[in-house]
């Protein structure tokens, strides 16, 4: 095993470990267990984003498939009362479905000019879901949906969160460090050359493109029961750039910066709550200082410290 | 309907010169400003602070609001860009500092000016009336007609410059080719910054004159970015012409839609008008064929 793998494998085990033992000395707490269960849900939903790195594209529009997963479960829960257990996964399927469809069509641009759609493609997604008639509720949303759990502990809404991010950071991984991944890093470098060598391109980015938005409509899922709610506000154009910073700001090389950044940001955002109405300002500042000082992201800490010395 | 179309060249004109600053800054530095949009809500603060709450003239504050933004996209680009260009391993990291420096604006602007929508009073008052209105004439209010030709006479002028002047050619030349321009004896990182500083101050002058009619606030950043983003890829990134006709086109679209469509349904079937067009013409209707 490579050391960077090896170094991914033990922060992704660790920080796991770290989640599931956090509730014994934090437990008690609901605003910080809400935290952390925040910060798990957007990780799931930046996975998805990393997966579309790692094919060479910056995604932007994940938030719109955050917003298709929200509303699925949403209208299957509330309109045909069906279980969360099973929305949550068709939830998903839904997603990845209108992602391929998509996807098919708007992957074959590249660079700036992808970055550009997704972002169009977010904001239509939430005026879709806002002009969506009886079925979506326009501006006022779907409230009041029903809690998975029974009882008035956070306990079992938390360690959905855990299994959830574990499912993300599992389904990445075996994405990532496999054939198909090796695919992906090709197609990222060149992807003309990839096609030249017999690789089915536009198979394997929709491919790409269709897990990233399954897990954008996991995660959207996820938030739509954890809030009880959905709005076409609560996934937008914003959204998606932070998303796209947790994975920058995580790392592009490791699976695990994807979740590395989501938690950091997120809690960083949280301490900073002190600054009261400046909160969101220094929050902006340290954010360029860190885009300064760390361009390859947190987890390339210690690498580029190697490579000094070196 | 003619109505409609004096409302699509007033705000496809307006639009144009967004859009114009924002296939500047591409051309030259191959960075997409995020921050555009947020570059002309502060345009279109400043006006307000010195026209509205100081009293100063608009003829000047106008230019005032030009000034500050173009000094903001020098400082931008000398602490900003050229650092993560120079240190930068993925391309991707000028992007990640564009979206970190329109975050940086808009908290700024949300911290400092609140999320409160704010007007000017007008600087002209009255209208235009051609024909009767009840039989289909044409309203153009003066503050309309005053932002539509303020609008062309900066596209009229940036475009003289960029053609006939000597930093306008040495910008076209970087545009082009920066190793071949400096091989020229061209300053290329001046005109970068040039570049940058014009790409800034056309946004500022865009808010700057969109203030006096529709008002602002400072959350509208985002938004006029993605308007921007929807310009210059229905015209071609990075393409003169490319970014003019996006704005107009734009415009157009807008006022026919907002004519015979409910609120946002508009701005919907724009979006997915602009990716089946995209699909078929990826590089826009002028744009050269690019990474």
């Amino acid at each position: 095993m490579n050391p960077l793998k090896k170094r991914d494998l033990s922060i992704a085990l660790g920080f796991l470990a770290a989640l599931l033992v956090l509730p014994l000395a934090v437990g008690h707490s609901r605003y910080l267990l809400s935290v952390l269960m925040n910060c798990a849900g957007l990780s799931l939903i930046a996975f998805g984003v990393w997966i579309t790195f790692s094919i060479g594209r910056i995604n932007i529009c994940q938030a719109g498939f955050a917003l298709i997963g929200g509303y699925t479960t949403a209208i299957l829960l509330s309109r045909y009362g069906l279980s969360f257990w099973i929305a949550l996964p068709l939830s998903a399927l839904v997603s990845a479905v209108v992602g391929a469809v998509i996807g098919s069509f708007i992957l074959k641009l590249r660079g700036i000019y992808f970055s550009m759609l997704t972002i169009s493609l977010t904001e239509a997604i939430r005026l879709a879901f806002l002009n969506g008639g009886e079925l979506t509720q326009g501006s006022k949303g779907i409230t009041g949906l029903p809690q998975p759990f029974a009882g008035d502990s956070a306990m079992p809404t938390y360690f959905l969160a855990v299994a959830l991010l574990a499912l993300g950071l599992l389904v990445t991984w075996r994405v990532h460090y496999s054939r198909l991944g090796r695919i992906f890093r090709a197609m990222r470098l060149n992807e003309d050359l990839a096609e030249s060598f017999g690789t089915n391109v536009w198979r394997y980015r929709v491919t790409a493109f269709a897990i990233a938005c399954a897990l954008g409509g996991l995660g959207g899922s996820y938030f739509a029961v954890f809030t009880q709610s959905v709005y076409p506000q609560s996934f937008t154009v914003e959204h998606s750039i932070y998303y796209m910073l947790f994975c920058f700001l995580g790392g592009l090389e490791f699976v695990s910066g994807a979740m590395i950044g989501a938690f950091a940001l997120t809690i960083l955002f949280e301490l900073l709550s002190q600054f009261q109405q400046y909160q969101t300002l220094v929050y902006g500042v340290l954010m360029i200082a860190v885009i300064l000082v760390l361009p390859n992201g947190l987890m390339a800490i210690r690498a580029t410290a190697k490579e000094a010395r070196s | 309907m003619l109505q409609v179309l004096v409302n699509g060249v007033v705000l496809g004109t307006v639009y144009a010169l967004i859009a114009l600053g924002l296939t500047m800054v591409f051309s030259i530095m191959r960075v997409v400003n995020f921050a555009h949009g947020q570059m002309y809500m502060l345009g279109a603060f400043v006006v307000y602070y010195l026209y509205g709450q100081f009293g100063w003239p608009f003829w000047l504050a106008l230019p005032a609001a030009a000034a500050v933004l173009a000094l903001v996209g020098v400082a931008f680009n000398r602490f900003f860009f050229q650092p993560v260009l120079a240190t930068a391993t993925r391309e991707e990291n000028s992007m990640l500092m564009a979206v970190g420096t329109a975050l940086l604006l808009e908290n700024l602007a949300l911290t400092f000016f609140g999320e409160k929508q704010r007007g000017v009073p007008g600087v002209v008052d009255g209208a235009f009336i051609f024909g009767d209105v009840a039989e289909g004439g044409v309203i153009l209010t003066y503050p309309n007609a005053m932002v539509a030709l303020l609008a062309t006479v900066f596209i009229v002028g940036l475009l003289a410059f960029v053609q006939y002047t000597r930093p306008g050619r040495a910008l076209r030349a970087v545009a082009q080719d920066k190793d071949a321009a400096r091989l020229q004896g061209v300053d290329v990182k001046a005109t970068t910054t040039l570049g940058f500083a014009i790409g800034a101050a056309l946004a500022g002058l865009a808010g700057g004159l969109l203030v006096t009619v529709y008002g602002i606030n400072a959350g509208v950043g985002t938004n006029i970015s993605t308007k921007a983003f929807i310009m210059i890829m229905i015209g071609g990134a990075g393409v003169t012409s490319g970014a003019i006709v996006g704005g107009v086109m734009l415009g157009f679209a807008e006022a026919i839609g907002y004519d015979l469509l409910p609120g946002s349904v508009t701005y919907l079937l724009i979006f997915i008008a602009m990716i089946v067009f995209l699909v078929f013409k990826p590089n826009g209707m002028f744009g050269r064929p690019w990474g």
